[in-house]
């Protein structure tokens, strides 16, 4: 994947640098939603010229050499702290989750599956058993390519109503239905007496504040905790409807599958990020959770002290006029992993493409703007889809393990330390990764070995009260 | 002062990151022992007791060596990353002293090894149940409290004796931690005699204690004159 493609002209001290798209996939069903890849883009610093859109850089390969020293140093620099700013949010989705699987039995109860997975793993023998999970993992896989190769084809026909509409529905069903079944759930744990008026009300208001934050402009506290807690729904229904051997191999398939899509020339993942590359547009920003601002450069404001206390303080996006095209903003659910080297020292316009409107107010601005540079400022991102299937497993880690708390102690640990790896393949890789195998694969290896080997001997250990 | 800043968080940043390698660390080592124990326990007979009681210290005092094994190898692995700072940072000098990451990779391994302990015993102390009603000892939960609480302790200590031996060669100071790991593990042996194990534990911990504290640099009169809060 060319690095260099053009993209969302980024106006920084007048320089431009680019933007690489995210990555994103989106299998919307009736009642799940999927969300996948992992693209790791990062942008780089360009040279002073200013650009219009949709024209590829010309002499970008020469700045670009003495760029990248400056950018391994800087990215091995503030790695550290982006690999800290990403720990927070999935740690604390995996707590909701564990939480809430400890606390809820709902979650915990087999009320059937889902139409995906058809076949019941209530067998009398194990062969049977192992061979009805082989066979809901690819009808569940299959739906997901089958949904993946959908939005591609959508995104490549330019349907962008579709694919708005899509996601709109999803986060709607998301946000409203299934925190309505959450909070029934939680009231009836805790024995809370509870009328219908108040939970409409409360679920109205915490359904229309998501909608409006997650798809449209929201603090940005605000559009991750709405983020982190969609992601942890969506983790607990997998959780409850997914039998036991057959969320394993779906795990497991999924890391694979991710690899296949993100890394391969025909994936359809890279073909996504190559069509919006060539495009010159992000991807559904809206479903990925970002770390840090957008910082936008408001075409009226001349000051840029102002701009940028403006900018600092508030949205998660200031989009320009109105981009009724852009896959941008209305892009809700998807099941997008990326992760992103973001410089946000900048002002971003947001996703131009064809306005004639921003192209004239992008070739308006003066080429010396002079934003101070802060490189503390730089964001990561990740796909939701990353979320929601490490929650997935730690969770299951902790609703079926023997081992329980040690086991998914374990499994949490694992899922960080691959998190890590992950992110450092990025920076020393540079360009789009899928997050999921490397933690998935640990996340699995020290799920089963904690469970069967760890398990007994720390058993023993307690029970003697010995200490190692 | 931006530069001094930004070293600042970088700096915690990387203690955090520390943190957790060091846990994951740990959790390797945890489960290689635990892979050695269990093919043990199902080569033999399961209802021979004493051997099982055999077998199972046999597992403590090797998962003892494993994990000073794997806090050798952490120390490895931090020196050629904190080599590789060095090597990227303007003026030669690393963010980082290896003294901050020996207390921070103590602090993990102790944090992991504590958490492990004691979790699934706080989990079911939540629960419904009489401590001790079979005969046991009715001290069991304080009693696990301490040691484990003596053991975090002890491997933070053990964490800056190790690395301070590592790197000035002092193989006396590696071969110190070991010994006193099997003595600390080798004591817990005689539980419910909660005396045979706490007592020695503790005063280890005190004597580790200061012998960290002389190696970080610290003397009796920084102590004093922090005690007196003098500047």
């Amino acid at each position: 994947m060319t690095e260099l493609s053009a993209h969302l002209p980024q106006f920084q001290h007048g320089q431009l640098t680019e933007n690489f798209p995210d990555n994103h996939l989106s299998n919307t069903n009736d009642n799940s939603e999927r969300r996948r890849h992992d693209n790791s883009e990062r942008r780089r610093n360009d040279n002073p010229e200013s650009e219009t859109n949709g024209q590829p850089q010309s002499n970008v390969q020469q700045v670009v050499e003495q760029d990248e020293e400056e950018d391994e140093e800087l990215t091995l620099k503030y790695g550290a702290k982006h690999v800290i700013m990403l720990f927070v949010p999935v740690t604390l989705c995996m707590v909701v989750v564990v939480a809430t699987i400890k606390s809820v039995s709902f979650y915990t109860r087999k009320d059937g599956q889902l139409i995906y997975t058809p076949f019941t793993e209530e067998t009398e023998t194990v062969g049977q058993r192992a061979l009805n999970s082989i066979l809901n993992a690819a009808i569940m896989i299959s739906v997901i390519i089958v949904m993946t190769i959908l939005l591609v084809v959508l995104y490549k026909y330019r349907c962008y109503k579709v694919i708005h509409g899509w996601l709109i529905i999803s986060s709607l069903l998301l946000l409203f239905f299934f925190s309505f079944i959450y909070l029934g759930e939680v009231f009836k744990t805790y024995n809370v007496a509870m009328d219908y008026i108040t939970v409409a009300l409360i679920i109205w208001n915490f359904g229309v504040v998501g909608m409006i934050c997650i798809h449209w402009k929201g603090p940005l506290r605000l559009q991750q905790a709405y983020l982190i807690m969609i992601s942890a729904l969506m983790a607990l229904v997998f959780i409850k409807y997914l039998p036991e051997w057959t969320a394993w191999l779906i795990l497991a398939v999924i890391s694979v599958y991710d690899l296949v899509a993100v890394l391969c020339p025909k994936g359809p993942l890279r073909m996504l990020v190559e069509t919006a590359q060539e495009r010159n547009e992000t991807l559904f920003p809206a479903l990925i959770y970002s770390s840090t601002m957008v910082w936008l450069v408001n075409m009226a404001e001349e000051d840029p002290e102002a701009q940028r206390k403006a900018s600092k303080n508030s949205t998660y996006d200031k989009q320009a006029p109105a981009n009724q095209t852009q896959n941008e903003d209305p892009e809700a659910d998807d099941g997008g992993f990326s992760q992103e080297w973001q410089q946000q020292r900048d002002n971003r316009i947001g996703p131009i493409e064809s306005t004639p409107e921003s192209r004239a107010a992008v070739q308006a601005l003066p080429s010396n703007s002079q934003t101070s540079e802060d490189p503390e400022e730089r964001g990561v991102k990740l796909g939701l889809g990353d979320f929601i299937f490490y929650s997935v497993l730690v969770g299951k880690a902790s609703a079926t393990a023997s081992g329980d708390w040690n086991t998914t102690l374990a499994c949490f640990v694992a899922i960080l330390i691959g998190l890590c790896l992950t992110l450092l393949l990025l920076a020393i890789f540079k360009k789009a990764l899928p997050a999921l195998p490397i933690s998935i694969t640990f996340g699995l290896v020290f799920y089963f070995a904690t469970d069967n080997l760890v398990q007994p001997f720390m058993d023993q250990l307690a029970f003697h009260q010995f200490y190692i | 002062p931006m530069g001094t800043d930004m070293a600042q968080t970088r700096h915690r940043c990387q203690q955090m990151l520390s943190l957790s390698h060091r846990a994951f660390f740990w959790l390797v080592s945890l489960l290689l022992s635990s892979l050695i124990w269990f093919i043990a326990v199902k080569a033999s007979d399961p209802r021979d007791e004493p051997l099982q009681r055999g077998l199972l210290i046999f597992g403590v005092m090797f998962s003892v060596l494993l994990q000073e094994v794997f806090r050798f190898l952490y120390y490895k692995l931090l020196r050629k990353a904190i080599e590789g700072l060095v090597a990227l940072s303007e003026d030669g000098c690393s963010p980082i002293s290896i003294q901050q990451m020996a207390y921070v990779a103590g602090v993990g391994f102790g944090l992991m090894s504590g958490a492990f302990s004691m979790i699934n015993l706080l989990a079911d102390s939540l629960g419904p149940g009489t401590v001790g009603i079979h005969g046991d000892s009715q001290l069991y939960f304080l009693t696990s409290a301490f040691m484990t609480m003596v053991l975090i302790f002890l491997h933070t200590f053990w964490g800056i004796l190790f690395f301070h031996g590592c790197e000035h060669r002092c193989w006396w100071e590696i071969a110190a931690v070991v010994v006193m790991h099997l003595a600390v593990s080798g004591s817990t042996f005689c539980n419910p005699m909660y005396v045979g194990s706490l007592v020695p534990s503790y005063s280890l911990m005190a004597i580790t204690a200061v012998w960290a504290y002389l190696l970080s640099g610290g003397s009796a009169q920084n102590m004093r004159r922090f005690l007196l809060c003098k500047s």
